[in-house]
């Protein structure tokens, strides 16, 4: 996974996919904040996975375990103000947006001290506090809101940048590429993140997609991308560094494609019968962005054992919180049905 | 303290389960993410996985079970230096437990759902202002509703730096109908904004502005074309308040022409006034003459709610009296009477208006003495005005160009049915447009769409005259 955008040849014909910057060395406080942030994603969506089987979550939970590194990753590259937007597998991006856990937990069991009041479920949450236009259940819509975010920036002209993740599958949505096009006309300041976990719900990329190398879908807009090992944290830190300082500087969109991978499901109740456990097991053995941190903490002697499994107490404590908050919680009054329809 | 591992539910309509394999023994150490069991339903078969650390103490329920209830303990897990005899204490659960014994012992957290579906609460009712008063003395100018619609956009952008217009041909070409006709001139094109045709993704694009506090206008060159854009209109525009707790909304205004021209057939004719007064989350207005057109934009402009402007591209060129003042704003959501009368409440809208005005111009000649309604704003509905209205009339005809089937017109039939039945002398009619895609060739246009006859027909039935 990691030398693979090396290994494309066809890549580097192609005058505007760039090539992948080298993962840059994390420091240790780098290293240790990045392990944090995806030990506490993986922790809190095995907790909301136990929550659904309990059946206090209901209706769709899609689970981001396997793609921490992403949003974990693009987060260390942001600035205060620069937006983040992206489709129904979003309890990850929320956290990492540093999006209150125990609001989140609270809204995917549908009380009322969920971040929509009990309103809005898995799919539906936003921040207006950590810049967090939500939480998408239409596939692709994101993309153009996400665009939207980004033409206020320039209108505005506040500096900032957004960041529009979406998945393979979206990635044949028209809307898509409706956007890129205006985002690259009007030179908008939006990097588009195409989480590419292989599989749109049960169809792999190669049983979707004529053109497998998301890097290269912004060609026709004039649209630099890059291919970038999304499940080290390193790697997309790289990478979120160069696009976000190209879109801030008024260059306008890039195109960064994550290569990751889900564990579970598309949703809970995906048996995931289109992949062999092998392939799953391998990613996991072979290269869980979690595992890869774990590892160089410890040999870099940066940390212990012990210091690790402290840090997984804190990330075990937080997430019972949640978990205990958002079932203790009560639901939201009856009278919450009609408000928020219009102001 | 011993962790129960639970049977899980893979839906939230899933009830029970076959376990139908361990994946792990007793005395296996188990970390996060490890697969334990494999359970099967009619639909599927899972992977169970560990959430937690530690030993798997003891299996409760062996494999190939049936009818495993969701929730039921399957096993139990051990911390660091826990026994297995911690685990016989463990509460033994019966597979067919009707409670999940987790949830016995932590009643707080199984909060009950209120019970509430005898006891829906009420839909709030706003309350509407009536229209300002025009000062006496003050001069009316004739405007066309195309100059109207492009003076209160003007005025406002005057007046608000984040009201901006984006659309196809909104600036250089000065619009497709020249409603922005001089906007680019005198506000520059960082504020009117040429799109591509890409209708979807412009009307993502000004959400997505107006989720973070602009206050876009879209024009659509019509809104037959936003139909590609419908899915923005309704699932992101007119839903993020409610889903977002109030956290944020989108408020801007979709406006350009709806209905039928002239011979642009099926695919270019359609009234959208049903379509989007469907939805919850929207304003919807669709206004007759100039001075509303004037008034209801710029109040839409302001509004912090997704307002969906339907204007007409037959009207665009009509004239009437516009007040010559500094700020005339109309209130969205109340119903303008037109003419009074004493015979029959005639309720339209829009291009409506046009066949009504000459309907009750009939009518008068056969002393009837109809009164008519604009309802101007579709969603929400001015029906208190109708109500009272038919109070005094007792008989009611509805007219719009749009289909028969789901109308404003039945709308309006329903309400007044259900909440002035004692006062109806006649059933109510409703004049729309007939019930076929709009025809291309003339003579099939013409009996496609509602006509003058047709509305004095109607009022000759419900008042018995005929």
């Amino acid at each position: 996974m990691a030398t693979r955008a090396k290994k494309s040849p066809a890549r580097s014909a192609q005058t505007s996919a760039i090539k992948a910057p080298k993962p840059i060395q994390f420091s240790k406080d780098q290293e240790l904040e990045a392990y944090r942030h995806m030990l506490l994603i993986r922790r809190f969506e095995e907790k909301a996975g136990q929550l659904y089987g309990m059946g206090f979550i209901g209706g769709f939970c899609h689970l981001y375990i396997g793609q921490e590194a992403v949003v974990t990753g693009m987060q260390l590259s942001l600035k205060e103000g620069d937006q983040v937007i992206t489709g129904y597998r979003d309890h990850g991006h929320m956290l990492a947006c540093g999006m209150s856990p125990r609001g989140v937990m609270a809204e995917l069991t549908g009380r009322r001290g969920g971040l929509s009041k009990g309103k809005g479920g898995s799919m539906h949450m936003f921040s207006k506090e950590k810049h967090f236009y939500g939480g998408h259940g239409i596939v692709g819509a994101q993309v153009s809101l996400g665009t939207g975010l980004a033409f206020a920036n320039r209108y505005r002209d506040n500096g900032n940048v957004s960041l529009a993740y979406f998945g393979d599958g979206a990635a044949n949505q028209g809307q898509v590429y409706e956007s890129f096009n205006m985002a690259s006309l009007w030179k908008l300041p939006v990097v588009y993140i195409i989480e590419n976990n292989r599989y749109a719900m049960g169809t792999s990329v190669s049983r979707a997609s004529a053109e497998t190398d998301f890097s290269k879908r912004g060609i026709s807009f004039n649209i630099p991308g890059i291919q970038v090992d999304g499940m080290d944290v390193r790697a997309v830190k790289a990478a979120g560094d160069e696009a976000t300082a190209w879109a801030r500087s008024g260059k306008g969109p890039m195109i960064l494609e994550m290569q990751t991978y889900r564990y579970r499901g598309h949703s809970m109740s995906d048996p995931a019968k289109y992949r062999t456990k092998d392939e799953v097991q391998k990613m996991r053995s072979d290269h869980d962005p979690i595992e890869q941190v774990k590892h160089r903490l410890v040999e870099n002697g940066w940390s212990t054992e012990d210091d690790l499994k402290k840090i997984d107490k804190d990330v075990r404590d937080i997430v019972a919180d949640a978990a205990d908050f958002a079932q203790s919680d009560p639901e939201p009054d009856a009278s919450e049905l009609y408000t928020d329809i219009l102001l | 303290m011993p962790v129960d591992i639970l049977m899980p539910a893979l839906s939230p309509t899933m009830e029970e389960g076959k376990l139908s394999k361990w994946l792990k023994k007793e005395g296996d150490k188990v970390t996060s993410g490890d697969v334990l069991a494999e359970i099967e339903t009619d639909k599927a078969t899972m992977e169970v996985e560990a959430v937690d650390e530690g030993t798997l103490g003891k299996i409760l329920v062996p494999e190939g079970t049936d009818n495993v209830k969701v929730n039921a303990v399957i096993a139990v897990l051990l911390g660091d230096g826990e026994s297995a005899d911690a685990a016989d204490a463990a509460p033994a659960a019966s597979p067919a437990a009707p409670t999940p014994p987790d949830m016995e012992e932590e009643p707080a957290k199984n909060v009950e759902p209120e019970k509430s579906a005898a006891s829906v609460p009420a839909a709030p009712k706003a309350e509407i202002a009536a229209d300002p008063d025009i000062p006496a003395g003050t001069e009316m100018v004739s405007t066309t509703v195309r100059e109207a619609l492009r003076d209160a956009m003007a005025e406002e952008m005057r007046r608000d730096p984040n009201v901006f217009i984006m659309g196809e041909e909104v600036a250089e070409y000065q619009g497709a109908y020249k409603i922005t006709q001089g906007l680019l001139d005198e506000f520059g094109p960082r504020r009117v904004v040429d799109t591509p045709i890409t209708e979807h993704g412009f009307a993502g694009v000004g959400v997505g502005a107006a989720m973070t506090g602009l206050r876009p206008i879209v024009e659509f060159m019509t809104f037959n074309f936003a139909m590609q854009a419908i899915d923005q209109i309704i699932n992101s525009a007119a839903k993020t308040l409610y889903m977002s707790g109030g956290q944020m909304g989108a408020p801007m205004v979709f406006r350009g022409p709806s209905g039928a021209a002239a011979r642009v057939a099926a695919q270019h004719s359609q009234c959208y006034a049903a379509w989007y007064s469907h939805i919850p989350g929207l304003k919807v207005v669709m206004p007759y003459t100039a001075a509303d057109a004037k008034g209801l934009l710029k109040a839409a402009i302001r509004d912090p709610n997704p307002v969906i402007f339907l204007e007409n591209e037959i009207l665009y060129g009509h004239s009437f009296d516009v007040p010559k003042l500094d700020d005339f704003v109309l209130p969205i959501g109340k119903a303008r009477i037109h003419k009074t009368g004493k015979d029959v409440t005639l309720v339209s809208f829009g291009i409506g208006m046009n066949y009504t005005v000459k309907a009750e111009m009939e009518l008068a000649k056969l002393g009837i003495d109809a009164e008519i309604i604009d309802l101007r704003t579709i969603r929400p509905m001015d029906i208190p005005t109708v109500i009272e209205s038919v109070k005094k009339t007792g008989r009611c005809v509805t007219i719009e160009e749009g289909y028969p089937q789901s109308s404003v017109g039945t709308e309006i039939a329903t309400r007044v049915m259900q909440q002035a039945f004692d006062y109806l002398d006649a059933p109510i009619l409703t004049i729309a447009g007939k019930d076929v895609p709009m025809p291309y060739a003339a003579n099939l246009e013409k009996l496609a769409l509602p006509n003058v006859q047709e509305i004095v027909d109607a009022v000759k039935a419900v008042t018995y005259t005929a």
